[in-house]
């Protein structure tokens, strides 16, 4: 069960290795150790190629460390089942993606409520109003019924921020939300983050390549190699 | 279930045109089936019911007289030179018992106990060889309803009545309320009046037939008080055989079926059904690789979605059941149109057809079509849709 006061995301000595048993083994991640508190606002930086974003899998349980061990809200994840990670996933951590990756098929409305739904159904009311406000508060109150293909690439980036914030999770997870973008929108996406981990009081780590955007953070973690520096 | 199918049904809507373009092809596969099928069981019901239209469907006889030969002593050796029987007109024993006993068998549907036999038929100098045929007219009309069949006079037999088919009636020049004399074997003879006049449609029937009532084909045939033949109907027609094997060993007396008196027609029948079996079948089977290739590759298309959807919270189980709905959902719609349209084309082939006959579409045919295909569908998204629920999210989030 979670612990109130456990931190939000702990990592202890976690290792990831490809191809293991095969000559070309290759360890990626070589033992890291990360603790991320309630409201943290933390940019994981570093060069292409030093594992920020199989790190990043890792944290958000879509991967698995080969070794070591990763806490969320204090429970540990390594020996959970796949139901049981996917329900964590789903409770406790939003993701954006650098690529913004909507669903086509649904409106902006729908997929900010979509890890409501997948959860419990058609949505009450209440998450509806939820999910309008989240909009609105990106700036895309006029944009809820149009689908993702009749949004600009800041706009699309805007509904996954607010997809990522409708379970009101603990952790927010950024690989490269900017990356894709104008200097311009770049910057306001950011604002964004900040501005939620304000009002909603959840950790976010970003992963970033802008080294002036990390230096607003409050805290950058650097990988280099596969190891904290 | 919600999630799962509103996804199911998005994507299929936003895949608009591979989606109408499968529907279609489910729609023909399934209007095809409908259609054989219906085309082929209506000609089955249309052959069989002209077959039996004019004979029973079992035919109880007493059974073959056969030579008794004394065995031979042992240590002898006989020599036998035998000439079978004759088999005469002869009654079947205690015909009331057996008549009673076939009466209270569920799979029979009418028993009617006939005397049959040959005779001639006499106007003036013209002779015409005929049939007797002594009915107990309640009973053979359940087997053969000759009443329909009356263009002249009305069925009436007995009391020196008879009724004759039309060729025989033109033959001899006769119409309803002639006299018509009877000549039999040894002698026996009766004169009786055409009561009405018959036409089955059947040559050798409406030339040959004379159907008076039990009493005077006793008389006529000379087996007083006996009948030579049981006509029976059954309820299952093609449990026919079975129940002649069962009356055969009840009674100890001949049992035919029409499936061994017709047994060319039983033939054809069968290769039809298989053949129509056959034709469904790989319609089925070209419909299931429709619909698997449609979803494989719509997996393919969506597999960042659906990494993007595991990211989310999604379980492996709802990704499944998302594809094999859509699976479900194109069968069941796609093969309620291909009902329709195969329903549509009887109605045509129907009223603008050659009209030899009518085909019936039963119900549970169109039922059956639409359940089986629905299945088919849900079946045929079974390797992509366990393909789609086993994607790994990080691979399919990077997935371009």
């Amino acid at each position: 069960m979670s612990d109130a006061t456990a931190p939000v995301l702990s990592l202890v000595d976690v290792r990831k290795s490809y191809n293991i048993g095969s000559p070309n083994e290759v360890e990626i991640l070589h033992g890291i150790n990360l603790t991320v508190q309630e409201r943290d606002f933390s940019a994981l930086v570093g060069p292409s190629g030093s594992g920020k974003s199989t790190l990043l899998n890792i944290i958000g349980l879509l991967d698995q460390p080969t070794s070591g061990e990763l806490y969320i809200l204090g429970q540990p994840t390594r020996e959970m089942e796949d139901e049981a990670r996917t329900a964590l996933r789903g409770d406790t951590i939003g993701f954006v993606f650098q690529f913004h990756h909507l669903i086509q098929a649904f409106t902006a409305l729908e997929n900010v409520l979509m890890p409501l739904m997948i959860k419990g159904g058609k949505p009450k009311p209440e998450f509806v109003e939820r999910a309008k406000n989240l909009l609105s508060e990106v700036g895309l109150g006029d944009h809820l019924n149009k689908k993702p293909d009749e949004l600009s690439g800041g706009q699309q980036q805007r509904v996954a921020i607010a997809r990522a914030l409708i379970t009101r999770p603990a952790l927010l997870l950024a690989d490269e939300p900017t990356g894709n973008l104008d200097t311009k929108t770049a910057a306001e996406i950011f604002a964004l983050f900040r501005k939620f981990n304000q009002l909603f009081g959840c950790a976010v780590l970003l992963v970033t390549h802008d080294a002036r955007l990390s230096t607003t953070c409050d805290r950058t973690i650097t990988l280099v190699d596969g190891q904290t520096v | 279930m919600w999630i799962e199918s509103t996804i199911a049904v998005k994507f299929m809507r936003q895949g608009r045109t591979q989606t109408a373009l499968i529907m279609v092809g489910i729609s023909v596969g399934v209007a095809v089936i409908v259609f054989i099928t219906a085309l082929i069981l209506g000609l089955q019901s249309n052959i069989i019911a002209r077959t039996l239209g004019t004979q029973s469907h079992i035919r109880v006889q007493p059974p073959d007289e056969k030579n008794i030969i004394t065995p031979s002593r042992e240590g002898s050796v006989a020599l036998v030179t035998e000439d079978k029987r004759a088999q005469r007109l002869r009654s079947i024993l205690n015909w009331q018992d057996v008549r009673d006993t076939l009466d209270t068998l569920p799979e029979i549907k009418a028993v009617s106990p006939v005397v049959s036999g040959p005779a001639f038929a006499r106007k003036g100098e013209v002779f015409k060889s005929i049939s007797i045929l002594g009915i107990d007219p309640p009973r053979y009309e359940k087997i053969i309803p000759i009443s329909t069949d009356i263009v002249s006079g009305k069925f009436k037999v007995g009391a020196g009545d008879a009724v004759i088919g039309k060729i025989l009636a033109d033959d001899l020049g006769l119409g309803a309320g002639n006299k018509l004399r009877i000549e039999s074997g040894d002698g026996r003879a009766a004169v009786v009046t055409v009561a009405g006049i018959f036409e089955i449609g059947v040559r050798d029937l409406d030339a040959r037939f004379v159907y008076v009532d039990l009493k005077q084909a006793q008389s006529l045939l000379g087996l007083y008080g006996g009948i030579n033949l049981i006509d029976l109907t059954v309820r299952d027609l093609f449990a026919a055989e079975a129940t002649a094997n069962r009356i055969s060993r009840l009674t100890g007396l001949k049992a035919e079926s029409w499936m061994q008196t017709n047994a060319q027609l039983v033939n054809a029948l069968a290769s039809q059904s298989l053949s129509t079996s056959i034709i469904t079948f790989f319609v089925a089977l070209s419909v299931a690789f429709g619909i698997a290739s449609v979803l494989a590759i719509s997996v393919t298309q969506r597999t960042r979605e659906i990494g993007i959807l595991r990211a989310m919270g999604i379980r492996r189980s709802q990704i499944l059941q998302v594809f094999l709905l859509q699976g479900g959902i194109l069968g069941l719609i796609g093969s309620a149109v291909g009902a329709s349209f195969g329903y549509a084309l009887v109605m045509v082939f129907n009223q603008f057809g050659p009209k030899l006959f009518y085909i019936d579409v039963p119900s549970y045919l169109i039922g059956g079509a639409t359940a089986v295909a629905t299945v088919v569908g849900i079946l045929a998204a079974l390797a992509p849709a366990w393909r789609a629920s086993r994607l790994d999210p990080v691979q399919a989030i990077r997935y371009v």
